[in-house]
């Protein structure tokens, strides 16, 4: 019974932000104007079909759904819904792609062929940030300033590759796979689809990508320019739809080799049907960043990479610094200014210009993200959320701090996949560490501190794929990228990112 | 507060991670303001002008003529803020003093050896106490950066109090000179030493030295003035100086302000810009703004 009555006080008044502990007035007089992109001269179709052997294709079930804009709850338009019977055309389609063009053609003219692609997503790049915040919810200034620029430096990074396949892996004899199907998640779209299709193609093989549910338009309108750069027909084909026609793109038996990105427990579900094929594969799955905080850290400067960490793409981030360890002698300070700093982040509309934090991706999310809050709350976590105004309508979370947790707790050990962050102290560098690692995810972390060595020294007992020093969330198509444990097997980006993609002799 | 003996080590630094300051102005210049909230900050941005005439062949007719316009920026628009400050030599401050009399502009003068500090400190003091004689609101004072590089820090810390006695009532400024200091922790630690000290403002830059004010530089003072405000409810002031010309760099400035320190900062009690060229392109874009199109250089006054 009491029970009860906490859960319906939670849900009448549901998180409301703490009262202002701040010495500063940080939502003085002053406020910005709205800044918003223009988006008249977007041009987007009511309907996109299946991208197939170069032609836009109508679904073989005849079945579309709705793409929604998270800031808005509204139909943006309406998306194929592809099911085996695409997906074997779309296959067959890559296979005559790669047997009869792709694998014939010279190396440098493959590479001229990516050339052309990341010129194409440059020249458009201001259309395709628009689209992307319009679809998948994240503001302007990141789309603008880190998916698109860093989807083209892909494209172009991986297009220098092309003829120099001999030098990435030297004194062996290189060959391509086939076809790739490439699985990719909602929360950087383009830049997802640039990590898959980027290297395959520089390898020469040909591909089936399938993009989220809920952000297929950016894909989409990268068929196009496939289509614009003359690409040959079948090398690229896009074929859209939820998890089922995932399913088919893995259990098919036409790919010689899967490329995911998403969760942990779609991964386990992909290595298990995978288990005994002949398929490659490489999965980029989930993560519980730890971002270790020392006494001698630059304070501010670790404050804000606390915040970009969490906050970066509405914490939609499979790398995010979700989890804060700070050693104790500075804790309160810096969660005074990391109470501060949030209150300067602006959540609301994606397209304006000062929008910190945009919506959150889906409704699907946007739900489990509440969740996690509520179960926090109950499990005796002290919540702090900031005192910003939110949007009436779509879907958006203040962002949240947690303190008072620990190990044990669920919200310290799940990966939520929002703006929440979880904070706990540590006294020695032994224990920040073994905290850092006691999970079962190992993709990135962080360590701050003002003393080289023990970036080094802690840096390396992080079991995770990147380790960041001083900075957090930084990305560059020479760098692979990559998780420990459950957060996925492989390489992607830089000369390590061409290694799944090639059989070598 | 009357800080006379420094309770604190000095030697102790505060890291700052230079990267991690630039990123940080990178994205707060990444602000879009427009509209209103730029007609505001454009307005907010002239009133916190110390308008500046530090040269060697300055005379009394120009500091009058500067008055003039400090008093009324644009005639045309005789609603638009007056400036903060009038900053001059401490030789024009009578001049400035019986133009600027009973206007509500300050008069400030820089003082002790401006702009190198090379001189004893009795010279220094006496200098100060005569500025404030003749008048002076304000006193904008060097520290001493070869004892501070030299790491003689008890030195300038008790060199800014002396000062600050010297200037009884009048408001202390503290010109750090960041340009001579190197590193940003260096200028951290100038600004906790002058703060502590008892300055009313800390100043990036004499404007004679290059760089003057950056905006790296001044986000790193601005933490440094959140810390002590912080720690001791003091409310410090900020002025950068030197090389601000453009209302766009203002605006610039005035948004490091807002979400590092808050609104309370956003007032010529707390902030300033020292410039003299700022105020023209101020008043250029606040015509633009209400006009809707850009008048040529000649319809505003140069003094």
């Amino acid at each position: 019974m009491a029970d009860k009555e906490q859960t319906t006080d939670l849900q009448e008044k549901p998180f409301k932000p703490s009262s202002p502990s701040s010495k500063l007035d940080l939502n003085g007089f002053w406020e910005y104007a709205d800044a918003p992109q223009s988006a008249d001269f977007i041009e987007l179709a009511d309907q996109y079909e299946l991208f197939i052997d170069g032609k836009f294709t109508k679904p073989a079930s005849g079945n579309y759904f709705d793409t929604i804009n998270p800031a808005t709850e509204k139909p943006i338009a309406k998306i194929a819904e592809a099911d085996e019977k695409d997906i074997n055309k779309a296959v067959k389609a890559a296979r005559k792609a790669y047997e009869n063009t792709w694998s014939k053609i010279s190396a440098r003219e493959r590479g001229k062929y990516i050339f052309r692609l990341a010129r194409l997503i440059q020249e458009r790049a201001r259309e395709f940030a628009i689209i992307e915040s319009m679809d998948g919810g994240k503001p302007i200034r990141e789309s603008r300033d880190v998916d698109i620029p860093l989807a083209a430096a892909h494209f172009f990074y991986y297009a220098g590759w092309a003829d120099k396949l001999n030098y990435a892996f030297p004194n062996k004899e290189v060959e391509s796979l086939g076809v790739a199907g490439q699985i990719i998640p909602w929360n950087f779209p383009l830049l997802m689809l640039a990590w898959k299709i980027a290297p395959a193609l520089a390898t020469g093989n040909t591909v089936v990508l399938k993009p989220a549910e809920t952000t297929s338009l950016t894909a989409l309108k990268f068929a196009e320019l496939c289509r614009d750069a003359g690409l040959p027909d079948g090398v690229v084909n896009i074929v859209t739809g939820a998890g089922e026609t995932g399913a088919a793109i893995v259990n098919h038996d036409g790919i010689d080799k899967i490329a995911f990105t998403g969760s942990t427990e779609v991964g386990k579900i992909i290595m298990k049907s995978l288990a005994g094929s002949e398929k490659k594969y490489t999965l980029e799955l989930g993560g519980k960043g730890p971002n270790i905080i020392f006494e001698d850290a630059p304070v501010d400067q670790a404050v804000e990479g606390i915040i970009n960490a969490i906050f970066f793409n509405q914490g939609h981030v499979c790398c995010a610094g979700s989890r804060l360890l700070v050693q104790e002698g500075i804790a309160n300070r810096v969660i005074q200014k990391l109470r501060d700093r949030m209150e300067t982040l602006i959540v609301g509309d994606p397209l304006d210009k000062n929008t910190d934090i945009g919506a959150i991706n889906s409704k699907q999310q946007f739900e489990k993200i509440n969740e996690y809050l509520e179960i926090g709350v109950n499990e005796g976590a002290d919540i702090h959320q900031s005192s910003c105004s939110i949007p009436e309508n779509g879907y958006f979370c203040r962002p949240t701090l947690f303190t008072n947790v620990g190990q044990s707790n669920r919200i310290v050990k799940e990966e939520i996949f929002g703006p929440v962050l979880t904070i706990q102290t540590f006294r020695t560098a032994e224990e920040g560490i073994e905290k850092a690692n006691n999970t079962p995810y190992g993709l990135a972390g962080g360590v701050w501190t003002d003393k080289g060595s023990k970036i080094f020294k802690t840096g390396q007992k992080i079991r995770s794929g990147v380790v960041w020093s001083n900075t957090y969330n930084q990305f560059d198509p020479t760098s692979p990228f990559g998780g420990y444990k459950e957060s996925g097997m492989g390489r992607e980006g830089g000369l390590h990112g061409l290694e799944p993609y090639v059989k070598l002799k | 507060m009357s800080a006379t003996t420094s309770t604190y080590d000095w030697n102790k630094t505060i890291p700052i991670d230079q990267v991690g300051v630039e990123q940080r102005v990178d994205r707060l210049n990444s602000r879009s303001i427009k509209k209103d909230s730029k007609i505001q900050a454009l307005k907010l941005a002239l009133s916190m002008i110390d308008l500046t005439t530090l040269e060697g062949m300055d005379t009394e007719g120009k500091v009058i003529q500067l008055c003039q316009k400090a008093l009324r920026p644009h005639i045309e628009q005789p609603d638009l803020p007056k400036v903060a400050a009038i900053c001059v030599y401490p030789n024009m401050v009578s001049v400035a003093k019986k133009e600027l009399q009973g206007s509500g502009i300050n008069v400030a003068s820089v003082a002790t050896a401006f702009p190198s500090g090379m001189a004893t400190r009795k010279i220094k003091i006496e200098e100060t106490r005569q500025v404030v004689a003749d008048g002076a609101d304000e006193v904008d004072m060097v520290i001493s950066r070869g004892a501070f590089l030299k790491g003689e820090y008890e030195y300038v810390f008790d060199e800014i109090s002396a000062v600050k006695e010297a200037c009884g009532s009048a408001h202390l400024k503290v010109i750090l000179e960041t340009g001579e200091l190197q590193t940003y922790e260096n200028v951290r630690k100038a600004s906790d030493i002058a703060m502590h000290a008892g300055a009313d403002f800390i100043k990036t830059s004499t404007g004679k030295i290059s760089p003057a004010a950056t905006q790296p530089v001044t986000l790193v003072m601005l933490e440094a003035i959140r810390d002590y405000f912080y720690k001791t409810d003091r409310m410090v002031g900020m002025k950068p100086a030197g090389g601000i010309r453009k209302a766009k760099q203002a605006i610039q400035y005035l948004v490091l302000v807002k979400e590092t320190l808050g609104a309370a900062w956003l007032t010529p009690d707390y902030f300033r810009f020292g410039a003299s060229s700022l105020t023209n392109d101020l008043l250029m874009q606040i015509i633009k703004q209400q006009s809707g199109v850009y008048q040529g250089p000649d319809y505003f006054s140069k003094d």
